[in-house]
């Protein structure tokens, strides 16, 4: 079943497609322009220590997000997949 | 014609850019800057077929838009410098996101050639790429390469040199950009080509396409050129905007970004990229970062890096920190022999020598840290580092990233504020930029070293690396302090984004760490041979002039005489003795006598200079510290570049204390003075490492803050907290000791 929520409620190793990009201004270009945008799948690589920023791979390579940055991206999901 | 042409390299950050650049030009290569900013700027020379090129390294960029200074100083070098060909450097591994600034170049309309480096990195994942179809689909060339190992150079340079040759006029690249922003596009593109507007700098679809995006610095320079065409276009670009966010709720720039990355996955999807397994196998990357950014082993391992990285340094730069103090030690020992007395000799070995030397014999200890710190950068642990820290640096109003400033400052001993304060300039947002580059010169810099080195080999012998590690700390923990300080008084705002590449660990190579190092090493050596050689000898005058009042120079000279011929005997025995031999126990007392009262001379000598009257006058001040004149005059000479602490204080000790059975060791003499004890070495220290930054790091924080409000606030804030830190360490340590 595909739901749709937040980049932030991602667990570790899940993956999902990018429906929507809320942020704008510096930080909407600054994602864009690493790719982000709607289609592309991403899948959770890992967490900071302190569990907070987050890293993803997607397009082959590996990004990181703050958690409120990641609240502006929604992705769809299917259950609790594992890479 | 002639026969130098100009190559740019252009790519995204981590692409193999720098490793290219190295290949081409090898030693041959020279840092400066771009006008009017700070942004470094690489050159270098290649020959290829008889045809010198000229080869430069644009920063590293992710796109080229107007919010970043690495973006505008690359987009304004490729229109206004015109360079003969622009080679992208893509990263084949990854070359979807690295196609999006491929394609701005082209959009551009400057004649690219495309390097696929890394290929065998992409085919060892199980991607192949066809770089035929892909050079045919984007009308550029496209050589696959291996930057590291020089693979593919040779191809590169051909297709460099006949697109540059050529001189065929390219047609911009044009992509659709959906339905709307076609249709703005079609109205705008005639408007600006009739009107001739900015078409001598950018393609006109270009021009509209920045107006739709609200590029503000095209439309900044758009007003200046035309005004009135200017507002027709932003009456269009209004409009647009105005339908797109009522219709689709979302805004030009973003629908374009989007297209391009959809124009992109076109591309791929036409057999440009197969992959033979699964794409969503674990990398080796990945793997290694299960371990390194784990929650538990991820910070320990990090502390554990950088506590080796002291160790390192330490240990393996002890033996040739060894052999250039002798070196200088030989030479101001001849200098001393064959030069007679006066005060050539004087400035020779006391200014020069001692000055330059106590610098300069840290050098090995500079180059090892440098070549510690340029392993963890290429490796790719440095970005690691910001990721599990960033969390950290948020609470004190700063940024993941400001990490690297601080690390590039000192913030693992041995970098140089200079550097680091530049390095801001990848923090988006001014204000945690601002609170960076003023707290970032609180890092033990390369040039603090010499003075905690020496301090702690005269007190704290024993645990050198233990103290060092415990300094370094403290200076993150005021850096750090400082800055929320900072951020919740003058500078308040919010945060800005995060978002920052992790890049796949890389094996560094030799020729890259080594270039690496010496770069930096080596702005380290020309500071210390000019700046440096200019103020030991400023200082040494100031040490020396005006020198005594004849009455009081009679007075020692009287005293003397005095003193010999009270022990005519052993007076005798003295002056017929050989160099080298014992003397009699007379002799010997009377030698002892004449020392003290020659010491006691030089030391009058100081106290009536110029410097020795600055330091007095300080001297009730400076107490509260535990500072005495001697050191007042070296901190003094310090705003000028830290490096001069130790060759003052060198100086002061030489001319002050003329021993002859101890020429050398200034650890020694500090560790034998009355003045001198653990707790005002140590608050000496504590001084050093946070009062008003060098005089280049000031004018670097007011070039990059823009005004000369925060070079002035940094020098006056910085010397009142080190002021009041070094204070409660002296005073509250003495209630204890």
């Amino acid at each position: 079943m595909k739901k749709k929520h937040s980049l932030r409620k991602m667990q570790v190793n899940q993956r999902g497609v990018i429906v929507s990009v809320g942020a704008r201004g510096d930080l909407g270009r600054r994602i864009r322009d690493m790719g982000l945008v709607p289609g592309t799948e991403v899948a959770i690589v890992g967490r900071a220590p302190l569990r907070d920023p987050v890293a993803m791979r997607l397009k082959g390579f590996t990004l990181t997000l703050r958690n409120n940055e990641a609240d502006h991206i929604i992705v769809e999901t299917e259950g609790k997949d594992l890479i | 014609m002639s026969s130098t042409l100009t190559v740019a390299l252009a790519g995204n950050p981590n692409s193999g850019k720098t490793t290219m650049f190295n290949g081409l030009t090898g030693s041959r290569q020279h840092v400066g800057n771009y006008p009017g900013v700070t942004v470094e700027k690489k050159e270098g020379t290649c020959k290829y077929k008889g045809v010198k090129l000229h080869v430069v390294d644009l920063p590293g960029t992710y796109s080229l838009t107007a919010y970043s200074l690495d973006e505008v100083v690359a987009r304004d070098f490729l229109v206004q410098e015109r360079p003969a060909v622009t080679i992208d450097i893509v990263d084949a591994s990854n070359l979807e996101r690295n196609l999006y600034l491929a394609l701005q170049f082209l959009e551009l309309g400057i004649p690219v050639v495309i390097a696929l480096n890394m290929i065998d990195v992409a085919e060892s994942r199980g991607m192949r790429i066809d770089g035929e179809t892909l050079s045919e689909l984007l009308g550029v060339p496209v050589v696959p390469v291996v930057a590291r190992s020089g693979k593919g150079k040779m191809q590169l340079l051909e297709a460099a040199c006949s697109v540059a040759r050529s001189r065929e006029i390219r047609q911009p690249f044009e992509i659709s950009y959906g339905e709307d922003l076609d249709s703005a596009l079609a109205e705008m593109q005639p408007l600006i080509a009739q009107a001739d507007f900015l078409t001598d700098t950018y393609p006109a679809r270009w021009t509209a396409l920045k107006y739709l995006e609200a590029d503000e610095q095209i439309m900044e320079k758009g007003r200046k050129a035309d005004a009135q065409v200017a507002g027709r276009l932003e009456k269009i670009a209004a409009r647009i905007t105005h339908h797109i966010e009522s219709t689709m709720d979302t805004y030009p720039e973003a629908l374009i970004a989007d297209h391009r990355y959809g124009y992109i996955h076109a591309i791929m999807k036409q057999n440009v990229l197969q992959r033979d397994d699964n794409s969503d196998r674990m990398y080796i990357s990945d793997k290694i970062d299960k371990v390194l950014t784990n929650q538990l082993l991820g910070p320990v391992i990090m502390l554990l890096t950088l506590m080796g990285l002291y160790q390192f340094t330490f240990t393996y730069s002890e033996v040739p920190v060894g052999w250039c103090g002798s070196l200088f030690g030989w030479l101001g020992g001849t200098v001393d022999q064959l030069l007679p007395d006066g005060l050539v000799k004087s400035l020779l070995v006391s200014g020069i020598i001692d000055g330059v030397g106590g610098v300069m014999g840290f050098v090995p200890l500079i180059m090892f840290m440098f070549f510690g710190i340029s392993i963890l950068e290429d490796t790719g642990y440095l970005a690691r580092v910001a990721f599990m820290l960033d969390r950290v640096f948020r609470i004190f109003g700063l940024h993941g990233s400001s990490v690297m400033a601080y690390i590039i400052s000192g913030g693992i001993a041995g970098g140089c504020a200079v550097p680091g304060v530049m390095a801001t300039r990848t923090l988006r947002s001014r204000r945690e930029r601002l609170a960076t580059l003023l707290t970032a010169p609180f890092m033990n810099c390369g040039a603090k070293l010499p003075i905690m080195a020496l301090l702690i080999a005269a007190f704290f012998a024993e645990h050198e690396a233990l103290v060092m590690f415990g300094l370094t700390l403290l200076a993150w923990a005021v850096a750090l302090l400082a800055a929320k300080l900072l951020r919740s008084t003058v500078i308040t705002g919010e945060s800005s984004p995060f978002v920052m590449e992790l890049p796949p660990y890389r094996l560094p190579t030799i020729k890259g760490l080594l270039i690496h190092t010496w770069e930096r090493t080596w702005q380290y050596i020309k500071k210390a041979g000019t700046v440096i050689l200019g103020i030991s000898i400023l200082v040494w005058a100031m040490m020396t002039f005006p020198g005594l009042p004849d009455e009081a120079a009679q007075q020692f000279a009287q005293h003397r005489d005095e003193i010999r011929a009270a022990q005519p005997a052993a007076a005798e025995e003295l002056a017929a003795a050989e160099e080298d031999t014992a003397l009699p126990a007379g002799a010997e007392a009377l030698q002892e006598t004449l020392v003290e009262i020659e010491g006691r001379q030089a030391e009058a000598v100081l106290r009536n200079s110029i410097a020795g009257r600055i330091g007095i006058f300080l001297e009730p001040v400076s107490r509260l510290a535990g500072f005495d004149w001697r050191t007042n005059i070296a901190l003094v000479g310090g705003f000028a570049a830290k490096e001069v602490i130790v060759s003052t204080l060198g100086t002061a000790y030489s001319l002050g204390e003329v021993d002859p059975e101890e020429t050398g060791a200034l650890p020694d003499i500090l560790a034998a003075s009355p003045v001198w004890s653990p707790l005002s070495a140590l608050s000496l220290i504590v001084f050093v490492m946070f009062y008003a930054p060098c005089f280049v790091v000031v004018v670097c924080i007011a070039r990059e803050a823009g005004c000369w409000k925060w070079g002035a606030f940094s020098l006056v804030f910085n010397t009142v907290l080190a002021f009041c830190l070094a204070v409660a360490v002296y005073q509250v340590g003495g209630l204890f000791l």
